[in-house]
C-alpha cells in the first residue's frame, strides 16, 4: 500500500515537475507576473492620468463600458461593419482569385495589377474613402473591405498554383470536365492556403475598420476611444481596448476552428 | 499551352495605368463624375508643381521621413536584440516565440489612442507606434533565422573559442541573414504605413497630416498630389529593397 502511494506521489511530482518546466506554464507565469506588475506598479509609480491599476480597469469595464448602452451600441456597429466588410472581402476576393487562377493569361494580365494596387499604402487613401462614402458605417465597411480583399486574392491564386500538375494531367486524361477538376482536384488543394488567407484577411479587415473608426467617427468605437484619451481617462480606455482585443482574438479562433474542420482530409 | 511572357504582363500593367488615366481624364473633362471627388488631372498636376515649390512641403516630408527612420531604427535594434536573447536557450525560444507571434496577431492599431495618451500628439507617439508595430516582424523572423542556423557552425565556432559578440557577428547573423532580411523588409513597409497612418489619424505635422488636412478642406486636387507623392515614395523604397536583396544574394554566391 505504502509502496503504491509512494510510486503515485513520485509520478505526481514527476508530472508536476514536467508541468513546471513546460513552456505553456512559463507563459502563464509571465502573464500573471505582468498582471501583478500592472496592478501594483501602476498604483505605486504610475501617473494617474496615464495608467490605472488593473482592478480599476476591470471595474471600468463593467461600470462604464459594458453598462453604457451607447458604448454597447457602438461595439455592435463595429461588429456589424466588420462582418459585412469581411463577407464582401471573401466573396469578391474568391471571385477575383478564382478568375485569375483559372487561366494563365488572366494571371499574367490581372495579377500584376492586383500586386500593383496592393503596393499603394492604403492608409493615405483613408481621407478619400471618407470623402466618397461619408462619415457613417459605409466608409468603414469600404475601407475594411479594401484591406481584407487582397490577402484572399493572393492566397487563392497561390493555392491554385500549388496543385501538382500530375494530378491535373491525370484527371484530364481520365476525362474530367473543368468543373469536375475544380471540384475534386483544385478546390481541396486550395483549402489550406485559402484558410491562411481568411485568417490574414480577418486581421486586415479589422485593422482597416479600426483605422477608419479612429480617423473619424461620430458614434462608433473610435469616438469613445478619442473621448477617453482626450479627457485623460485611461481606465475605460483600456477596458474598451480589451473588449476589442477580445473580439479580435475570438474571431481569429473561429476562423482557426473552421480551418481545422476543412483541412481534416489531409491527415 | 503557350504561356504568356513576362513582357505581356508588363505591357498589360502599363496599358491598365494608361487606360485608368485616360478614363479619369475623359470623365473629368465631360463632367461625368463629381469634380469634388475626382478633380481634373491637370489640376492635380498644378497642385503637385505648387507643392514642389512650397518650402512648407519639404518640412512635412522631413518630419515624416525622420519619424519613419527613428521608428524603424528602434524596431530593428530592439527586435534583433530580443531575438538574440530569446534564442540563447531552446526553452526560452519555446516560451517566447508563441507569445510574440500571438501578440503580433492582435491589431496594435487598437493601442494608437494609448500611444497618443502616453507620448502626446506630436511625432513621438508615431515613433513609438511605428517601432512597436515593426518590432514584431523583425523579432519573429530573427528568432526563426537564428533557430535555423546549422548547429555544426555554432559548435565549430565555440570550439574555436568565439565569444558572444563574435558568435553573433560572424556566425549567427550571416547564417540567418536570408530569413532576417525578409523580416527587415516587412518591418520597413509596416513602419512606413503605420507612421503615415498615425499621422493621418491624429497628428500636427507630417505628410499624413497634409493629406488629412487637404481632405478636410476639400482640396481634393492637393490631396491627390500628396497621395501620388506617397505612392511614388513607397514604390521607390520597394524597388530599392529588391535591388538590395538581389545584390546581397549575388554577393553571397
Amino acid at each position: 500500500m505504502s509502496l503504491m502511494t509512494g510510486s503515485a506521489t513520485l509520478a505526481w511530482t514527476d508530472r508536476a515537475g514536467r508541468l513546471a518546466t513546460s513552456a505553456a506554464f512559463a507563459r502563464l507565469v509571465l502573464l500573471a507576473a505582468f498582471l501583478l506588475f500592472w496592478e501594483f506598479g501602476a498604483a505605486w509609480w504610475g501617473d494617474r492620468a496615464m495608467v490605472r491599476p488593473l482592478s480599476e480597469v476591470v471595474q471600468a469595464l463593467f461600470n462604464r463600458v459594458l453598462s453604457d448602452p451607447k458604448i454597447l451600441a457602438a461595439i455592435r456597429v463595429t461588429f456589424l461593419e466588420l462582418s459585412l466588410a469581411y463577407g464582401l472581402a471573401i466573396l469578391v476576393g474568391l471571385g477575383i482569385g478564382l478568375t485569375i487562377g483559372m487561366s494563365r493569361w488572366a494571371e499574367a494580365g490581372a495579377f500584376p495589377l492586383v500586386v500593383m494596387l496592393y503596393g499603394v499604402p492604403q492608409v493615405v487613401l483613408l481621407p478619400l474613402f471618407i470623402l466618397v462614402f461619408g462619415l457613417g458605417p459605409a466608409s468603414k465597411i469600404a475601407f475594411g473591405f479594401s484591406h481584407g480583399v487582397f490577402p484572399i486574392i493572393f492566397n487563392v491564386v497561390a493555392g491554385m498554383r500549388n496543385v501538382n500538375q500530375l494530378y491535373l494531367r491525370s484527371a484530364r486524361s481520365m476525362g474530367a470536365t473543368p468543373l469536375e477538376i475544380f471540384r475534386h482536384v483544385t478546390f481541396p488543394h486550395m483549402v489550406p492556403s485559402f484558410f491562411a488567407g481568411l485568417r490574414l484577411a480577418m486581421t486586415m479587415t479589422l485593422l482597416g475598420i479600426l483605422l477608419a473608426e479612429l480617423y473619424v467617427s461620430s458614434a462608433g468605437i473610435g469616438y469613445y476611444t478619442q473621448v477617453f484619451s482626450e479627457t485623460f481617462n485611461p481606465a475605460p480606455l483600456f477596458a474598451l481596448i480589451a473588449v476589442l482585443a477580445g473580439m479580435a482574438i475570438l474571431l481569429n479562433e473561429l476562423v482557426r476552428i473552421a480551418e481545422r474542420r476543412f483541412t481534416r482530409w489531409k491527415d | 499551352m503557350i504561356g504568356p511572357s513576362k513582357l505581356a504582363g508588363r505591357l498589360i500593367q502599363i496599358g491598365a495605368v494608361v487606360a485608368a488615366l485616360a478614363i479619369w481624364y475623359l470623365a473629368t473633362r465631360h463632367q461625368v463624375t463629381k469634380s469634388l471627388f475626382f478633380p481634373p488631372l491637370a489640376q492635380v498636376w498644378q497642385e503637385l508643381v505648387r507643392l514642389a515649390q512650397a518650402p512648407d512641403s519639404y518640412s512635412a516630408i522631413q518630419v515624416t521621413l525622420l519619424t519613419i527612420a527613428k521608428a524603424y531604427g528602434i524596431a530593428v535594434l530592439l527586435g534583433i536584440f530580443t531575438a538574440y536573447l530569446v534564442t540563447r536557450s531552446r526553452w526560452a525560444t519555446q516560451v517566447f516565440e508563441p507569445l510574440l507571434s500571438n501578440m503580433f496577431a492582435v491589431p496594435l492599431t487598437l493601442f494608437l489612442p494609448v500611444f497618443i495618451l502616453f507620448f502626446g500628439i506630436g511625432a513621438n507617439s508615431k515613433v513609438a507606434y511605428g517601432a512597436a508595430y515593426g518590432f514584431f516582424p523583425v523579432a519573429l523572423s530573427t528568432i526563426a533565422g537564428f533557430s535555423a542556423v546549422d548547429s555544426h557552425y555554432i559548435k565549430a565556432a565555440r570550439s574555436m573559442g568565439a565569444n558572444g559578440w563574435e558568435m553573433f557577428r560572424h556566425v549567427l547573423l550571416p547564417a540567418a541573414m536570408p530569413i532576417v532580411f525578409s523580416g527587415l523588409r516587412v518591418a520597413l513597409v509596416i513602419c512606413f504605413t503605420s507612421v503615415l497612418g498615425g499621422e493621418t489619424i491624429s497628428s500636427i505635422a507630417g505628410v499624413g497630416r497634409k493629406i488629412a488636412l487637404s481632405a478636410e478642406l476639400l482640396e481634393t486636387a492637393r490631396m491627390y498630389a500628396w497621395i501620388l507623392f506617397v505612392v511614388v515614395l513607397m514604390a521607390s523604397m520597394n524597388g530599392l529593397l529588391s535591388r538590395l536583396e538581389a545584390h546581397r544574394q549575388e554577393a553571397a554566391r
